[in-house]
């Protein structure tokens, strides 16, 4: 057992009412990393949180903490907090001992109580607002009461269910850098649910992203964003130009009705294949016979770059980001370079299902 | 957590032991016969003797009475609610509290001094003959009764109007008189369908009440006027016939359960425009 | 014309309240009346107050009804307040069976309710008597509590309770430290309403009690049939008086109140 490993989910089902929402979970948790579980709502990310939590128990499979089962362990004796998604401050005590509830339980001596208390409300910045009752502070004030609750017990492993979900965005990224300081300062292990990928890949040391009660992908970020493992991962983590193709050979795709070279291989000859072209990737030039050629139909200026729409003669419409405009009824060409190009299994996920929706 | 859900288990024993059970034993004594030789038989001859001519006169009476009552008591209500919210608020809120203070006294008490105020000698009656006019019989007769009731389920059509009333948005009015509507074009169109709600609670909380009292009008109508209330009592307290009892009291519930659903039909459809 | 439209509109409300008041005044004169009768003043007197004191049906009768409103009461509120938290775990299936079969008591007439549990109690043969009232209005008390704690439940953040076991609360000390505190609003008006519906009850009493003792009610009632005696006026007079100074105390409690939060509600736009 790799001593590294602070928590190890073991082929963890669950079932609400007959209706899988989490299957087959295998995943591990490393001491001092920070995990996000990213996917859609209702993918089963936040129900893998209250696992972890103790509010639910799996159907099936086993979770391990410190290589120790906790699944017949009710919440309150877990060494684990959670920040929850609307804070769940308790309205009728003040910020103090909203903070020091945990502590209270396990009664420490008043002035260590004191101590630690304004200990994690300087951390979280809040010195002066030991008094105030919950209904006087802002959300982003809130936001951080409930974390510095959380942090006063001293917790392995902290849980956070869309903490900033509630937050403008400008708060949302003053907050985001602050937890991950904070997570780095206290060397506390963090499991992040968020359904922002952007929050997700800036964050995260490993990122799982979820889909339909199963982790698609494991990773780090740049891993999951360069080689996304299936048409799923690859269009919710950033937008992508997701489409058909066939596997000619070794090193040779064949999509949008000519050949292309790309860096995969191991397929089948004339294997159906998913082919995926992040729209940053792509770039425009006049249009050749060894280019895709289409018309722009319309383009959106995004503060840096440009976003671009282009109905390629193959049908398909491409989504180009470009630092350069180009013009609507223009006639252009994409050029791909071979990493441009990356080709993934049909079979690994329901792709056709998926791209039907999709168009 | 399976934990909180517990919490309510000693409720629920309590709830089938005291609640339910006691209804199907009314079921029970209503439907079945227990013959000479102890054995238990089906039976409707209890229900048909309680829906017979006799009893059945007294329902209808008590209906009337009851449906009397409850037209009243809106008649009366519905102004008294509209003043007290054109009332200022705080002033309008404490001069509905003074309708409901009476609620907290003994009502067989306040019932009982209507009997001294419209007795033959009483100040009612001392009045009319400073005014000139003959003593009056008013106790024990069928308008003292209905008077009885109106008097003590007056309040309870009043509060839920009035609480309808102070959930109004005012905006509402003004929005209304900004279209161009008028005083009385605002009240029939606006207000009123917004305390719709409030009167069919008013309604619920005076008519059955009304129909199933015995005290009111044995206090007031004497042996004069029977009410369904009456009936049952006597059937229970007097003769003790169980069976007949319980037939009479499921005769009640079936009633209870027409109208309730007769309310609820009439919350769910649209209002016609007027009144 | 307004101004005599208004005046119009304040008479009819006064002379409504004159309705509401006159038999209550009529008690309360003639709680000082020498004589027995209730239409004829002899003379002014204390005596009825004096006597009240003494008369051991009364304070029997007082005894029995202030007994039973605040034991039902408290009963109905401690296990109506848990079977509350208890039901809004229930799956919804089971939560609105039971819901409805708590509003049984509260929709039936009062005489069905007090007729049921009447043949209960014959039925398995408990003396009918204090006990038996007692149950009785447990019985039709706990509907009110729970469906004044139910909607402060719909409106609690259900993370509350889960966040208290996450701080290392047990769910015992997570119920009464976090859960209770916010639903006591409707625990308290839960308390009130029941204990005003005992205090005032005569229908359910009356049946399952089958007069073997009597509460005000009763007794007022089986007095009402020969003529009630005066002290029965000046006993009237005294509750008349609590209940207003009780209505006066928690509405000037409430203005406090009012007045504080407006304050702090005025704190928190500054935060802000």
């Amino acid at each position: 057992m790799d001593k590294q490993r602070l928590v190890l989910l073991k082929n963890v089902c669950k079932e609400f009412d007959g209706v899988e929402v989490l299957s087959n979970i295998n995943l591990y948790i490393r001491k001092n990393e920070f995990l996000t579980l990213l996917g859609p709502s209702g993918c089963g990310k936040t129900t893998l949180l209250r696992l972890l939590g103790g509010f639910e128990t799996p159907t099936s499979g086993d979770i391990l903490f410190d290589g120790k089962s906790i699944i017949n362990t009710p919440p309150y004796k877990r060494q684990l907090n959670t920040v929850f998604q609307r804070y769940a401050l308790f309205p009728h005590y003040n910020v103090f001992d909203n903070v020091a509830f945990g502590l209270k339980i396990k009664k420490l001596p008043k002035a260590e109580i004191r101590q630690k208390v304004q200990d994690k409300l300087k951390l979280v910045g809040l010195s002066d607002y030991e008094n105030r009752t919950i209904d006087t502070l802002s959300g982003g004030q809130q936001q951080r009461v409930a974390i510095a609750r959380a942090l006063v017990n001293e917790p392995a492993l902290l849980l956070l269910d869309e903490p900033l979900g509630a937050l403008d965005l400008k708060f949302r990224k003053e907050m985001q850098l602050e937890l991950k300081r904070m997570q780095k300062q206290l060397g506390i292990t963090f499991v992040y649910v968020t359904h922002d990928q952007e929050e997700a890949l800036s964050m995260s040391d490993t990122i799982a992203v979820m889909d339909n009660g199963r982790i698609q992908q494991i990773g780090t970020p740049v891993m999951i964003y360069n080689e996304p493992i299936n048409s799923f991962v690859a269009d919710f983590i950033g937008e992508s130009n997701i489409l058909y193709g066939i596997m000619k050979e070794d090193y040779v795709a064949h999509f949008s009705g000519r050949d292309f070279r790309c860096l995969d291989r191991g397929y089948n000859n004339n294997e159906p294949v998913v082919v995926v072209v992040r729209p940053e990737d792509i770039k425009l030039v006049p249009p050749t016979d060894n280019t895709i050629n289409g018309v722009v139909t319309s383009i959106v200026f995004m503060g840096v770059h440009y976003e671009i729409r282009l109905k390629g003669d193959d049908g398909f419409e491409w989504l180009i980001q470009s630092i350069h405009s180009a013009e609507v009824g223009s006639r252009l060409g994409i050029h791909l370079d071979p990493d441009d190009i990356h080709i993934m299994d049909r079979s690994q996920y329901d792709t056709a299902e998926y791209l039907e929706i999709k168009q | 957590m399976n934990k909180k859900k517990t919490f309510a288990l000693p409720y629920v024993v309590w709830m089938v032991i005291f609640t339910v059970v006691p209804l199907l034993l009314i079921l029970f004594y209503a439907f079945v016969h227990r013959t000479d030789t102890g054995a238990l038989v089906f039976t409707t001859e209890y229900i048909e003797s309680a829906l017979s001519g006799s009893s059945m006169s007294v329902l209808l009476l008590s209906l009337e009475y009851a449906l009397i009552t409850t037209v009243l008591c809106f008649l009366l209500a519905y102004p008294a609610a509209l003043f007290l919210w054109q009332l200022k608020s705080r002033i309008g809120s404490i001069v509905n509290l003074l309708f409901m203070l009476p609620m907290w006294m003994n009502f067989l008490l306040r019932t009982y001094a209507w009997r001294a105020l419209l007795d033959t000698s009483g100040p009612i009656n001392r009045i009319l003959q400073l005014l000139g006019f003959p003593a009056q019989q008013l106790l024990y007769t069928e308008g003292a009764v209905i008077f009885g009731l109106v008097y003590n389920f007056l309040p309870f059509m009043l509060l839920p109007i009035y609480t309808s009333f102070t959930k109004i948005d005012k905006s509402y009015i003004q929005a209304a008189e900004d279209l161009g509507a008028n005083k009385r074009q605002t009240l029939i169109h606006i207000i009123f369908p917004l305390t719709k709600s409030g009167i069919i609670t008013g309604i619920t909380m005076v008519f059955m009440p009304a129909v199933t009292t015995f005290v009111i009008s044995r206090l007031l109508g004497g042996s004069q006027t029977m009410m369904f209330g009456d009936l049952l009592e006597n059937q229970f307290m007097l003769l003790k016939d169980w069976n007949t009892g319980s037939a009479l009291a499921v005769v009640m519930m079936v009633l209870m359960l027409l109208s309730m659903a007769l309310v609820r039909k009439s919350d769910d459809g649209v209002m016609p425009g007027g009144m | 014309m307004t101004k005599f439209w208004n005046f119009c509109k304040r008479f009819y409300l006064a002379i409504l309240l004159i309705f509401i008041y006159l038999p209550i005044l009529m008690l309360m004169i003639f709680s000082f009346n020498s004589g027995k009768s209730m239409t004829k003043w002899s003379g002014f007197t204390f005596d009825w107050y004096q006597k009240l004191f003494t008369n051991p049906l009364i304070l029997e009768s007082i005894w029995v009804t202030l007994s039973i409103a605040i034991l039902s009461s408290l009963i109905a509120t401690i296990v109506g307040t848990l079977a509350a938290i208890g039901i809004n775990d229930f799956k919804k299936w089971n939560r609105n069976l039971v819901i409805n079969l708590t509003q049984i008591p509260m929709m039936n007439a009062d005489i069905v309710t007090g007729i049921s549990l009447l043949l209960l109690f014959i039925f398995v043969k408990i003396p009918r008597g204090y006990l038996t009232m007692l149950i009785s209005h447990i019985v039709f008390n706990i509907p009110y509590v729970i469906f004044s704690v139910i909607p402060r439940l719909k409106g609690m953040d259900e993370n509350l309770y889960e966040a208290a076991l996450d701080m290392g609360a047990t769910p015992g000390y997570a119920i009464r430290k976090v859960i209770i505190p916010q639903l006591m609003p409707g625990i308290i008006s839960g308390f009130i309403m029941a204990f005003t519906m005992s205090f005032d009850d005569f229908v359910i009493s009356f049946f399952s009690s089958q007069g073997v003792v009597s509460n005000l009610s009763i007794y007022i009632y089986s007095m009402a049939k020969v003529g009630i005696n005066p002290e029965i006026n000046a006993l009237s007079t005294i509750m008349f008086l609590c209940v207003i100074t009780l209505l006066i105390i928690i509405n000037v409690r409430a203005e406090r109140q009012a007045i504080r939060s407006g304050r702090r509600a005025k704190k928190a736009k500054r935060a802000r």
